[in-house]
């Protein structure tokens, strides 16, 4: 308990961009190598970052790289010789990446990454749309949706915690502009005493080995079974740090997925990102009207908790909100929701970064039903 | 105790060039870690949990060497580990899909040595073309002869004005040894490339390796020097033959020895021999304005 008073007395509060938190955040998590490549709307983490090594506030090593793709491999190989290591990106970056993705969770590299979710060409379009991540589901990342600035600096301080843990990467998303670069007074808690330096042995030079060479079948598969796992089990890893987490910041940051309203909810409305934000607005203007009706945000993507969302979704007639779209299939997310519920409503808003507004999110819910 | 850093018994062809000179290059390295993209050489290191190569080594994605390296000498600077980060790719893995990255590396600077065994093939892959496949040789990509030269990514790196470039032949293995020593005690980007004869993709005998890769040199098909801080000069063979001390043998020599040549028809080994002439009048040329300036 002392040390808790002790740092809640460093406790800064600071005016942020989404963006600037994400940076922030991986100085005080003790991030000690980061490679970057702009791509709007991630650009300004990496240049604060940048800022933040140069003034010598953070001790790290910088590489402005050449590519996304070499981004996520110096990260990888900077990792896998013992470093903390950050990247952020978004889109087509996160696109170019695809490779490189798959190889950090094979390689069991606890890498951390901020994406800025971002629609993807043709035609260029630069605002939010959460494809781009989700189409990253199957590489076996794991993956945080955010849904306000607080949220994004508190969720990479975790983010190193559950990566270690559990030796997978993690994505921590949040939607481009709409979070990245708005600005909101928040906590900046020093993590002294959450997350300590990281401890990984590296590389040994007098018992070499090697790394990645042919993999015969049987060893492949108990490989990727064992990532399987890793990501089942996680789940309990995760709500294991959101816990101390808040015994720590007295905060309470949903990592796995957070109800609102639920208890006497008839109707669900179900979402990730800022639209959940948004989502709240919508629950409280139907509640307004008599309707009785709450949300499920999702925070946690993957691992998706299952069991946790049906036990809270159990007799609830389910409306699934949408910021992406897997052409031919639909919502992604309202996929997964199919997955553990059976078919249940689906509604796709905001796609390339059309607005979404509580109203918009009412009406879309009161066509579904038929009500107009 | 096991010294030798690459063990007997790898996966490779019998007269492989690339575990020839792996094996010098590994010897010239005191504490290193080798740095592998997609090639032959990550299936002939053996498989899991083997490896016939005695030092650590990583195994990385084939676009991704250069950059991979970056991360891992970043962190092993960081952390205050005095340690050689060696890239081993072949041709493909450098002139093609890795390129990007390695002029990205090249022009930051890095701190690692990247070496290039080019067998002028992806071979790993059952012989296909790459950007060093010479004009005219059979691959299976171009089964009536490559119609295009190819390009020369160790005078890429010279333009990037890195400390250290040079070329080697799996003909020479002193040479190699020598200049792998001497890319040690250089800070920055080092870049070596190596030619290196792969029986089965150039079609000749698995015992003549060392024999086809000295012709090249003496044919002057392939040309050894080093830059060394912006200072070029010819080496080896090489430098007696500028120096007029030895002639150049007929190129026909090295194109006959080798299968992949053998539907050249007379004007394309002249197209050949042009190609030959340009590049040593351009070496030629560099060596004059960058030794006497
Ligand atoms: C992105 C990607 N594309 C293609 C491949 C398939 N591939 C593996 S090795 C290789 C050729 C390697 O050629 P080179 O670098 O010349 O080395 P060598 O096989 O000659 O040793 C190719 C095309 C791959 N591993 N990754
Ligand atoms: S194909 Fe050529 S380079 Fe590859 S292992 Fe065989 S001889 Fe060596």
């Amino acid at each position: 308990m002392f040390e808790v008073l002790e740092h809640r007395e460093k406790l800064q509060t600071k005016i942020l961009t989404g963006n600037e938190a994400s940076a922030y955040a991986a100085m005080n998590a003790k991030v000690r190598f980061v490679a970057g490549y702009p791509i709007t709307p991630a650009t300004s983490v990496i240049e604060t970052i940048s800022k933040l090594i140069d003034e010598g506030k953070m001790k790290a090593r910088f590489v402005a790289v050449e590519s996304e793709h070499s981004a996520m491999s110096a990260c990888v190989g900077a990792s896998y010789a013992g470093l903390r290591t950050f990247t952020a990106t978004s889109s087509h970056g996160l696109a170019y990446m695809h490779e490189m993705l798959h190889f950090a969770v094979n390689a069991r590299t606890p890498v951390v990454m901020a994406v800025a979710n971002r629609a993807i060409g043709p035609g260029w379009n630069i605002w939010s749309d959460l494809s781009d991540s989700l189409s990253q589901r199957d590489t076996g990342w794991l993956q945080f949706y955010c849904s306000d600035i607080q949220e994004i600096y508190d969720t990479i301080a975790m983010a190193y915690r559950i990566a270690e843990q559990v030796m997978l990467p993690v994505m921590v998303c949040y939607d481009g502009f709409v979070l990245s670069h708005s600005t909101k007074p928040i906590e900046v808690t020093p993590l002294d005493g959450f997350i300590e330096e990281r401890d990984a042995e590296g590389i040994d030079f007098d018992n070499p080995t090697t790394f990645g060479n042919i993999s015969p079948p049987e060893s492949y598969f108990s490989l990727r079974k064992a990532i399987h796992k890793a990501v089942e089990g996680s789940l309990d890893v995760i709500g294991c740090i959101e816990q101390e987490f808040l015994e720590y910041s007295n905060r309470y940051t949903p990592m796995l997925c957070e109800g609102y309203f639920l208890d006497d909810a008839e109707k669900v409305m179900v979402s990730m990102g800022a639209v959940a934000s948004e989502a709240r607005v919508a629950v409280d203007l139907l509640r307004d009207e008599g309707e009785k009706w709450g949300l499920l945000k999702v925070k946690s993507f993957k691992p998706l908790p299952k069991k946790i969302i049906k036990a809270m979704l159990s007799g609830k007639e389910v409306f699934v909100i949408d910021r992406s779209l897997s052409p031919g299939t639909g919502g992604i997310l309202h996929h997964e929701m199919s997955s553990i519920l059976g078919d249940v409503n689906s509604a796709i808003l905001g796609l390339g970064g059309v607005d979404v507004t509580a109203e918009a999110i009412v009406g879309s819910l009161k066509r579904l039903r038929g009500f107009t | 105790m096991i010294t030798a850093k690459l063990l007997p018994g790898t996966a490779a062809c019998q007269g492989c060039p690339s575990t020839m000179c792996l094996r010098t290059v590994l010897e010239a390295l005191d504490k290193a870690v080798l740095v592998v993209p997609a090639s032959c050489t990550s299936v002939y290191m053996g498989a899991y949990p083997h490896s016939a190569i005695n030092i650590p080594v990583f195994n990385c994605t084939f676009a991704s060497a250069a950059s991979t390296a970056t991360g891992i000498k970043g962190a092993l600077e960081f952390k205050g580990i005095d340690a050689e980060v060696v890239v081993w790719a072949g041709d493909g893995g450098t002139y093609d899909i890795g390129l990007q990255a390695l002029s990205g590396a090249a022009e930051r600077n890095e701190d690692i040595l990247y070496i290039c065994y080019n067998n002028e093939i992806y071979s790993n892959t059952g012989i296909q073309r790459s950007g060093a496949t010479p004009y005219g040789a059979w691959t299976n990509t171009t089964v009536s002869g490559k119609r295009e030269h190819r390009k020369d990514v160790a005078e890429i790196l010279i333009t990037h004005d890195v400390p250290y470039v040079a070329t080697a032949s799996a003909g020479y293995l002193r040479d190699l040894y020598s200049k792998v020593r001497k890319a040690r005690k250089i800070k920055g980007f080092r870049y070596i490339e190596i030619l290196a004869p792969c029986p089965p993709g150039w079609r000749f005998p698995m015992d003549r390796t060392v024999e086809v890769g000295r012709l090249a040199v003496e044919t002057g098909m392939w040309i050894l020097y080093e830059h060394i801080h912006g200072e070029f000069r010819f080496t080896g063979l090489s430098r007696s033959i500028v120096e007029g001390k030895r002639k150049l043998r007929d190129l026909r020599d090295y194109l006959r020895i080798q299968g992949r040549f053998s539907n050249l028809s007379d004007e394309e080994i002249d197209e050949i021999e042009k190609f030959t002439q340009k590049k040593w009048e351009k070496l030629k040329k560099l060596h004059h304005e960058l030794s006497h300036s």
